[in-house]
């Protein structure tokens, strides 16, 4: 499993994604910067990681998904990769085209940092094969723009292709807009790209990996990953 | 040839906040008139929030000192050895004024001031916290200030990518004129590799670095010294814009050349920017200076040479570079996307010399800029000690519940969950214990070891005995740190008053100063970084004196640490510390009874330490499952806390006979922490406070989900819950004021 975690200005959890990638894989990643034109040679696994690239002064991830790295995210994808955005690179990944949609401020307005339930909707992903359909995870966000829009078609389409990855959902795992704190169409907190192997997310499973800081629901994802990886 | 226009005038000395006599005072020291940039930089210098003229004298008689200080007060932070080769940066500073007139953009270049300081040391910052104040809730102002606040010290240290993990907040009348946000940033370095002010070598150049200059910010060190009058709404201009994302480039850019080894001196541009910066690193190493301000990046056309000296434009950094790494560093700023220009050079001539457009604006003995700067004994009174409350006198609650109840749901006492929760808490995936316990813990690099930290001060206490109230912030922040099991080991003090040419105003900064050394060198917890904000004072109305104090502690093993949360049903609980049912000033009486009088609790700082230590080796030696400290709303808010933190209940023991029962359960006597035991376990512990002669009491047994008082109806933890966290939300809901 050779992971690139790529590095744009304004980036700020590329260190808590490696962290999480070498203790749940054993394996570092490599920190690509976004002006380099090519990934390291045999990268399994892209990330976009977390941050407020370019400060988000603009519409957040717009310049990031011009930077000169990008062109090679894209062929990445095409070819089938595995490309992973989190909070800020979920953002990228939608102003880049990698995936439909938008990441519009959250409907209160402020920054949330906190807890949330997310629901998987289905384990047979390369993000989500040691989690069962339907479980509940408890990881955290810390954004103030992640109320994911799209028009009606792309929501129906989403949703008929079964590219809803995660769903913030209450503890016991009901749809509830008391627990779909940032005002998400269809509570969506995670989509994937038509072959599955883009996927974009707002919260943070890389924060919730290591027994001696807290909870460890979000260990499960990265160890899925390093599954599929290993299956290939 | 100096030019000199405009001409200087007493009108224009007084705009520029000096006194008549200072103003002679630097005529004489450079024996002829100051030309109209040199005024502007001696009124830099000068003011109260960069010389420190009236605190000085004060200050010194801190204890700065200990075998694990590695940097005391006087650079930009405070360093201490931390052991295995780290050490830990630390400072806290206020943005009080700017933060009034504009509260995001104030309490953004707060929290971006605060973390400038801790990477100028070459630290990489791992924490903020925070100190806020502000006025009575029913005051027009109040929620946008909160909102503003909030939202600007999110909208920072978010996007930085630091997580601001603690700190505290009250509500007070006092503050409506005059709003407290103090900040403290915590880093972590290398102890081989911290980076000083200090520059060496004659004939290097001076390098400026990060963003370009504007002309924002211009007299914001001024504004900050003087009081506010009903005009200070136009004081909005001298109010900076912050740039947390420039400031994350310059993060990275600074360490990286630190790293490569290309860094001889260097220092931030805060207060008074380019000025403050070039004559502290000349005048510390005993150099002179001279800068070219034709080489300054520059954000608009024609600024004049006053204007750029005077500038705090924010995310800047003026460095002394070694002469054969220069385009080394150079390379790495670019990549980083960030301004690079020399501007100047060091000399031996020890004059501080200021060049513009061929022409020489000021040229300035640079030692004595610094050291000559007016130093004040001013007069002051002694605060009136106030009676002490017999615990009798003072009136009993309808019920201890209600009473609780009306507690744990007030502006002070509330839950601030609506707040940390738009702070990033949790970025770097350190944060062990997360705000709202009694201090942040954050691991340091994989651990096991870790950070404690927290801020801490009760102004009331201070008002009514500023001795008394100094102590009490040091030892509370000294209880916060050991109930989580770590061993307090230095604190930075952000010292926030009125105007301190009152005398009552003065006397009150001097018992605190005082109070504060007394504690800190009673418990070995010296000051090692610090900041002043006097003049919080609107006509003639000032804030309570508040003292905050931010206290570092480390802590060996994470496995050996305690939070506040009930663990589990069947535990016994214990009181450490003698009850004596202290009232006076409490937050019982004012919260419930509306009344502020009386002494404040004394502290007995012989017995903190005694207490403490036990805690702490009770923590460590894994006796006790949970603990927390006593402080405001006394023992039984601080046990509703630990319930409302597990969701557990406890079943309590009645008071002791001869005390009122509120006077038991909300009485704020010092040096006092509740802890939760397993049966298993009692003896031993009840062995070790025998054997040290404390006070140590079983009040009762965690169990179901109430609370429940003899002679009281039991409390549900879970509507206890619901109304420690309902007061804060609800009023931010209200309609903006």
């Amino acid at each position: 499993m050779k992971s690139a975690v790529v590095v744009f200005p304004g980036s700020n959890r590329e260190g808590d994604v490696a962290r999480a990638i070498e203790l749940t894989s054993g394996r570092k990643s490599e920190m690509v910067w976004h002006a380099d034109t090519s990934l390291p040679k045999g990268t399994d696994l892209v990330v976009l990681p977390g941050g407020f690239s370019y400060g988000d002064y603009l519409r957040c991830g717009a310049i990031a998904a011009r930077a000169p790295i990008m062109d090679a995210v894209r062929e990445h994808a095409n070819k089938g990769g595995l490309v992973l955005g989190i909070c800020n690179g979920f953002q990228i990944l939608c102003e880049s085209g990698l995936l439909p949609g938008v990441l519009a401020r959250n409907a209160k307005l402020k920054f949330m940092c906190r807890e949330v339930y997310l629901r998987i909707e289905r384990s047979d992903t390369p993000w989500s094969r040691r989690y069962n359909a339907g479980a509940v995870i408890k990881v955290p966000v810390a954004h103030g723009e992640g109320n994911y829009l799209a028009d009606a078609e792309t929501i129906a389409r989403l949703e008929g292709e079964g590219r809803v990855l995660f769903r913030y959902v209450s503890p016991e795992g009901k749809l509830d807009p008391a627990w779909n704190y940032n005002g998400a169409t269809n509570a969506i907190a995670g989509i994937m790209s038509e072959k599955l192997n883009v996927l974009g997310l707002m919260p943070h499973p890389e924060n919730h990996v290591d027994p001696a800081v807290g909870p460890t629901d979000g260990r499960g994802f990265f160890e899925s990953i390093k599954a599929a990886l290993e299956a290939a | 040839m100096i030019r000199n226009e405009p001409k200087i005038t007493p009108e224009l000395v007084a705009q520029h906040g000096l006194k008549p006599d200072e103003y002679e005072r630097f005529r004489n020291l450079i024996g002829r008139e100051p030309s109209f940039t040199e005024l502007g930089i001696v009124s830099a210098m000068w003011n109260e929030h960069c010389s420190y003229k009236s605190s000085k004298v004060h200050l010194r008689t801190l204890p700065v000192s200990a075998p694990w200080v590695i940097q005391g007060p006087g650079e930009n932070a405070g360093v201490i050895d931390i052991g295995e080769g780290l050490a830990c940066v630390f400072k806290m500073e206020s943005h009080n004024h700017p933060s009034f007139i504009e509260p995001y953009q104030g309490a953004t270049t707060g929290v971006g001031g605060i973390l400038r300081d801790v990477f100028t040391m070459g630290a990489r910052p791992v924490a903020c916290l925070n100190a806020l104040r502000f006025g009575d809730p029913s005051h027009p102002k109040t929620r946008s200030l909160v909102a503003g606040v909030v939202a600007g010290i999110g909208g920072y240290g978010n996007s930085f990518g630091v997580p601001t993990v603690g700190g505290s907040i009250g509500f007070h009348s006092r503050y409506d004129g005059n709003i407290l946000v103090n900040a403290m940033a915590v880093g972590i370095a290398k102890t081989d590799s911290i980076f000083y002010a200090k520059a060496s070598g004659v004939g290097l150049p001076i390098v400026y670095l990060g963003s370009k200059t504007g002309r924002d910010g211009i007299h914001g060190a001024t504004m900050a010294s003087a009081e506010f009058d009903e005009n200070s709404e136009e004081k909005r201009p001298t109010v900076q814009v912050g740039d947390p994302f420039s400031e994350k480039l310059l993060l990275e850019a600074c360490l990286e050349i630190m790293r490569k080894g290309c860094v001889i001196a260097i220092q931030d541009m805060g207060a008074a920017g380019l000025t403050c910066s070039a004559v502290e690193m000349g005048a510390k190493g005993d150099l002179g200076v001279t800068l070219d301000l034709n080489k300054v990046p520059t954000r608009e056309e024609g600024m004049s040479a006053y204007e750029m000296m005077l500038s705090e434009s924010q995310e800047r950094m003026l460095m002394v570079l070694k002469p054969e790494k220069e385009k080394e560093a150079e390379a790495i700023f670019r990549k980083w996307g960030l301004d690079f220009a020399v501007v100047g050079h060091t000399t031996d001539t020890l004059r501080f010399i200021v060049q513009h457009g061929g022409d020489e604006m000021a040229n300035l003995p640079i030692k004595e800029l610094g050291d000559e700067a007016p130093e004040y004994k001013r007069p002051f009174t002694e605060p009136k000690k106030l009676p002490v409350l017999d615990p009798a006198s003072v009136p009993a609650p309808s019920s201890i519940g209600d009473a609780l109840k009306k507690l744990i749901g007030s502006p002070d006492l509330c839950s601030k969950r609506w707040v940390w929760e738009q702070y990033d808490h949790l970025i770097l995936n350190n944060t062990v214990q997360r705000p709202g316990g009694d201090a942040a813990v954050i691991r340091i690099e994989n651990g096991p070891r870790a950070l404690a930290m927290c801020t801490d001060v009760t102004p009331r206490y201070c008002e009514a005995d500023p001795f008394e109230g100094g102590k009490q912030a040091v030892a509370e922040s000294w209880r916060n740190l050991t109930a989580v099991g770590a061993r307090p080991l230095a604190v930075t003090d952000n010292l926030n008053f009125g105007n301190p040419e009152r005398p009552e105003i003065m006397g009150q900064f001097v018992g605190c100063v005082r109070g504060i050394g007394e504690a800190c060198r009673a418990l070995d917890f010296p000051v090692v970084s610090g900041n002043v904000s006097l003049y919080n004072e609107t006509q003639g109305r000032a804030i309570l004196p508040t003292p905050t104090i931010g206290g570092v502690g480390i802590i060996e093993d994470l496995g050996k640490s305690a939070s506040l949360a009930f663990k589990a049903e069947g535990e016994t609980i214990l009181l450490i510390g003698e009850t004596k049912g202290w009232l006076g000033q409490s937050s019982y009486l004012a919260t419930v009874i509306g009344k502020e009088e009386g002494a404040p609790p004394p502290v007995d700082l012989a017995l903190e330490k005694k207490n403490g230590d036990l805690v702490r080796a009770l923590i460590t030696g894994k006796l006790v499952t949970a603990a927390h400290d006593l402080s405001d709303g006394g023992l039984l808010v601080a046990l509703a806390e630990m319930a409302m933190a597990s969701g557990i209940g406890a079943k309590l023991d009645a008071p002791p006979a001869g005390l009122p029962a509120h006077a038991y359960w909300f009485g704020e006597d010092q040096a006092r922490y509740v802890l939760t035991a397993t049966p298993a376990n009692l003896a031993a512990i009840e062995a070790r406070a025998k054997a040290t002669g404390i006070i140590l009491t079983r009040i009762g047994a965690t169990k179901g989900k109430e609370l429940t008082l003899p002679g009281e109806h039991p409390i549900l933890v879970q509507a206890l819950h619901a109304l420690h966290e309902s007061w804060l939300p609800a009023y931010m809901a209200g309609p903006a004021g």
